[in-house]
């Protein structure tokens, strides 16, 4: 497999976070998760610019992306990745605690690659990040770096 | 329920259908899988045309799609479907052979949701089978006008 890559965990809920990583640890991915808590660092890290500014160019092999953030919400997160041409093959993945069927909807209007509902149980949910964790970060083959 | 699969599965490789749907067994998923052998047929199972012209509506919660197939190739397929309104928000997952740097670049520009390269090891290919069917049809939610998934993480063994 090719080098590993960053996954973006995009999340404001640090309990939210510390479960993911968690979750994560298993396939070894703990280690490569940068953490965003709201949606204006999601975008400086993905345009490189504010605190990233000096980030080594080059996409993440996937964005985990809350939706309810604070300063910049996930859903202009996504319409912002989706549409700049030099990142708009990122895969992305809404994971929201929303079950509102506007969110799904609009979502994928947006162009996500998938989206999953965190269940509110425990254990379902690191059963959902182990299958998250699997798919998007040791299966799909993700566009080359600098698209 | 109306009998419409959610995993609509386009391979042209007789055996490969055959071992993918025993490696979905162990979701219950196997029953859940209609096969096109190529690309013209997996356009009219998603057009409605042809033999499928009687089905029900309703796409699948996702498209297991194989780049190399007689007729109508896979990237073809997805182009048409991108360009489709009533079936442009379908989750696909490319799955093939090839490793080709260029066919992953073209399934991303088209808007592939996710890009598999098939393993050649039997065990590894079960196992990403497995893995492919868990997140796309248990664990994901798919898209308005797709048929629903199940959430039941639990699988049968």
């Amino acid at each position: 497999m090719a080098q590993p890559r960053t996954v973006l965990l995009a999340e404001d809920d640090p309990h939210g976070v510390e479960l993911t990583l968690a979750a994560l640890k298993p396939y070894g991915l703990d280690q490569r998760v940068e953490v965003v808590e709201d949606g204006e660092k999601a975008l400086e890290f993905m345009h490189r610019r504010g605190r990233y500014a000096d980030r080594a160019p080059g996409n993440p092999a996937v964005i985990l992306l809350d939706l309810k953030m604070p300063k910049v919400d996930g859903l202009e997160v996504l319409r912002d990745v989706k549409t700049h041409p030099e990142m708009s093959s990122t895969p992305i993945v809404v994971m929201t605690s929303s079950t509102e069927p506007s969110d799904l909807e609009e979502s994928y209007r947006l162009g996500t690659n998938a989206f999953v509902v965190k269940p509110i149980g425990v254990s379902e949910f690191v059963k959902t990040l182990a299958s998250i964790g699997s798919f998007w970060s040791q299966l799909n083959e993700p566009p080359p770096k600098e698209t | 329920m109306n009998g419409l699969k959610r995993i609509l599965l386009a391979e042209d490789d007789i055996a490969g259908v055959e071992l993918t749907l025993s490696a979905l067994k162990s979701f219950n998923l196997a029953n859940d899988v209609q096969v096109v052998n190529d690309g013209e047929e997996c356009l009219d199972y998603l057009f409605r045309r042809g033999q499928y012209s009687e089905f029900p509506e309703g796409n699948p919660a996702v498209l297991l799609l194989d780049l190399k197939m007689p007729k109508v190739d896979g990237l073809e397929v997805l182009k048409e479907i991108r360009k489709t309104a009533s079936l442009k928000l379908i989750p696909v997952v490319i799955m093939t052979s090839s490793k080709e740097e260029s066919d992953r670049v073209a399934s991303y520009e088209l808007g592939t949701n996710g890009y598999v390269v098939k393993p050649i090891d039997v065990g590894a290919f079960v196992n990403a089978i497995r893995e492919v069917g868990n997140f796309w049809a248990i664990v994901n939610d798919p898209p308005p006008g797709c048929l629903p998934n199940s959430h039941d993480l639990t699988g049968d063994s």
